[in-house]
């Protein structure tokens, strides 16, 4: 996901950094703009836009009829998938998911999944034969970095605009009646991630630091300010004190974060 | 899967195996264990056992991936598909995508790459039976595999797992404690330059807990490390023998 930058604009981007300041002008662990649409695609059981400055996602959600998983018979099931739509980026090329949409939509899944955030016994309508599948699918409109915070927001937005239809079971079959409740949510996980620049922690990382960046280290928090899931990516590393610095601060920007979610 | 235990931990505070919370589980290390590969490690910890063969420095191939100024380093992490109960698919699922990323990109920062432009070097993992923290053990195995082929390293990389079960803190889970304990935390670490090259966790932890267990981890991390210089040493005094 590289494209060519300037060796004076590193420079430029690494010396601000280590005094603590970024080319555009936010501080260290401010977030950029974030706007967010949700409801906008009708077909969809739910959808939601996000903007992260430049970065543009989209997310729907389609709720099908399905089989459960065999270990987890009364529940419901949910999957994640990320697409990196050429139209995003000329970095991004047409084709099967690469790592790096894998690795995005598995950051996003697992801070969904291992929180709880959706209530998927809820989901379930008939133990062990029939639950309602949740997917929940990515497009990355713009790539403008921070591809997963953007992801994770835009999911969890989604996610609570989401309307599970009501159902009927006449002769084993399952009926879908066009009667609508919301999706039963009992949390609501938001991803704060980092890029390490000048040996220092950076929030929300644009384009051009991701490109400059040594590693990368992202972490999902729940309502009650625990950790539900963290990755780290990039060919970099992190020293110890490093990663509890960034849990810290990932707890108080989640807090701001979930503020711009409504439900 | 195996029916769920009553408990993860007893009255005693052992482990379904009988381990401590803060017990490593037995770990046999074999490096050089493939003759083709131009280096290699066999490891076993608890009942993982996993392959790792690196290949290279060489012309690489599809061409135009070489990079002018570097080695490029891939990695693929694989799951033989007799390697858990249910058999496994033998194409790469996404899990497996994205472990061979992680892989890659904790060993990555270990290797000299600019020291052999244009060429590459695959390291190639086989998890020929899987019991939990596989990759864990799959680092562990294939930082040996790059050292035995004799790529220039700032340091070796070292892994373990931490996570909890059952309210209680524990080094390296096994294959039980993984699917139904409450958190993992893989790390992995160089141990002389105190750099963290992996971390991940699934789960859910307090800041305090996150902590905890990742300073256990660390702690892990430090034990193997002796092993894993141990054996790496012992190849090439065992060498040393023959030649004289």
């Amino acid at each position: 996901m590289s494209s060519v930058i300037t060796r004076v604009k590193q420079k430029q981007i690494e010396q601000l950094i280590s005094k603590g300041k970024r080319l555009d002008g936010r501080g260290l662990t401010d977030y950029r703009a974030i706007q967010i649409e949700q409801g906008i695609i009708e077909r969809a059981e739910g959808s939601a836009r996000v903007l992260l400055g430049k970065t543009e996602v989209m997310v729907g959600t389609k709720i099908e009829v399905g089989e459960p998983f065999p270990d987890t018979p009364n529940e419901g099931v949910l999957t994640v998938n990320a697409e990196l739509v050429p139209l995003a980026s000329s970095t991004f090329e047409p084709g099967p998911p690469d790592e790096n949409s894998i690795e995005l939509a598995r950051v996003v899944d697992r801070g969904i999944r291992e929180s709880k955030a959706i209530d998927t016994e809820k989901l379930c309508i008939e133990p062990g034969k029939k639950v309602f599948i949740v997917f929940v699918d990515i497009y990355v409109l713009n790539h403008d970095g921070n591809l997963i915070d953007a992801s994770a927001l835009a999911a969890m937005a989604a996610l609570l605009n989401t309307k599970v239809p009501s159902y009927e079971i006449e002769e084993g079959e399952v009926k879908i009646k066009p009667k609508y409740t919301p999706i039963p949510m009992n949390k609501h996980p938001v991803e704060v991630t980092f890029a390490k620049i000048s040996d220092k922690l950076v929030v929300d990382p644009w384009l051009e630091e991701e490109q400059i960046m040594d590693a990368r280290l992202t972490m999902a928090i729940d309502d009650d300010g625990n950790i539900c899931a963290v990755q780290k990516g990039g060919t970099g590393y992190f020293a110890s004190t490093q990663v509890l610095e960034a849990a810290k601060i990932a707890i108080e920007k989640a807090e701001e974060m979930r503020k711009k979610l409504s439900w | 899967m195996s029916q769920k235990p009553e408990k993860l931990i007893d009255k005693k505070g052992l482990r379904v195996d009988g381990r401590k919370p803060d017990e490593l589980r037995p770990i046999k290390i074999e490096v050089g264990a493939l003759s083709n590969a131009d280096g290699s490690a066999y490891i076993e910890q608890g009942k993982n056992k996993i392959l790792a063969a690196a290949y290279g420095p060489r012309e690489l191939h599809p061409k135009h991936l070489a990079l002018q100024d570097r080695m490029v380093l891939r990695c693929r992490y694989h799951m033989a598909t007799f390697s858990v109960q249910e058999r496994k698919s033998p194409a790469p699922s996404r899990r497996e995508i994205e472990l061979s990323k992680v892989i890659r990109e904790s060993l990555e920062p270990s290797v000299f790459l600019e020291y052999y432009p244009r060429t590459g070097i695959d390291v190639f993992i086989e998890v020929l039976q899987a019991d939990g923290s596989t990759r864990c053990a799959s680092i562990v195995a294939a930082a040996l595999a790059l050292a035995d082929a004799g790529i220039p390293m700032r340091d070796l990389v070292v892994a373990c797992s931490a996570g909890k079960v059952d309210d209680t803190i524990v080094l390296d889970l096994m294959d039980a404690e993984d699917k139904m304990g409450t958190a993992d935390v893989p790390v992995a670490l160089m141990p002389n330059l105190n750099a963290i090259t992996l971390l991940q966790m699934d789960g859910i932890l307090t800041l305090e807990e996150f902590e905890k267990t990742v300073n256990l981890a660390l702690e892990g991390c430090r034990k193997i490390y002796a092993l894993q210089k141990e054996v790496l040493k012992a190849k090439y005094v065992s060498v040393k023998e023959v030649e004289e």
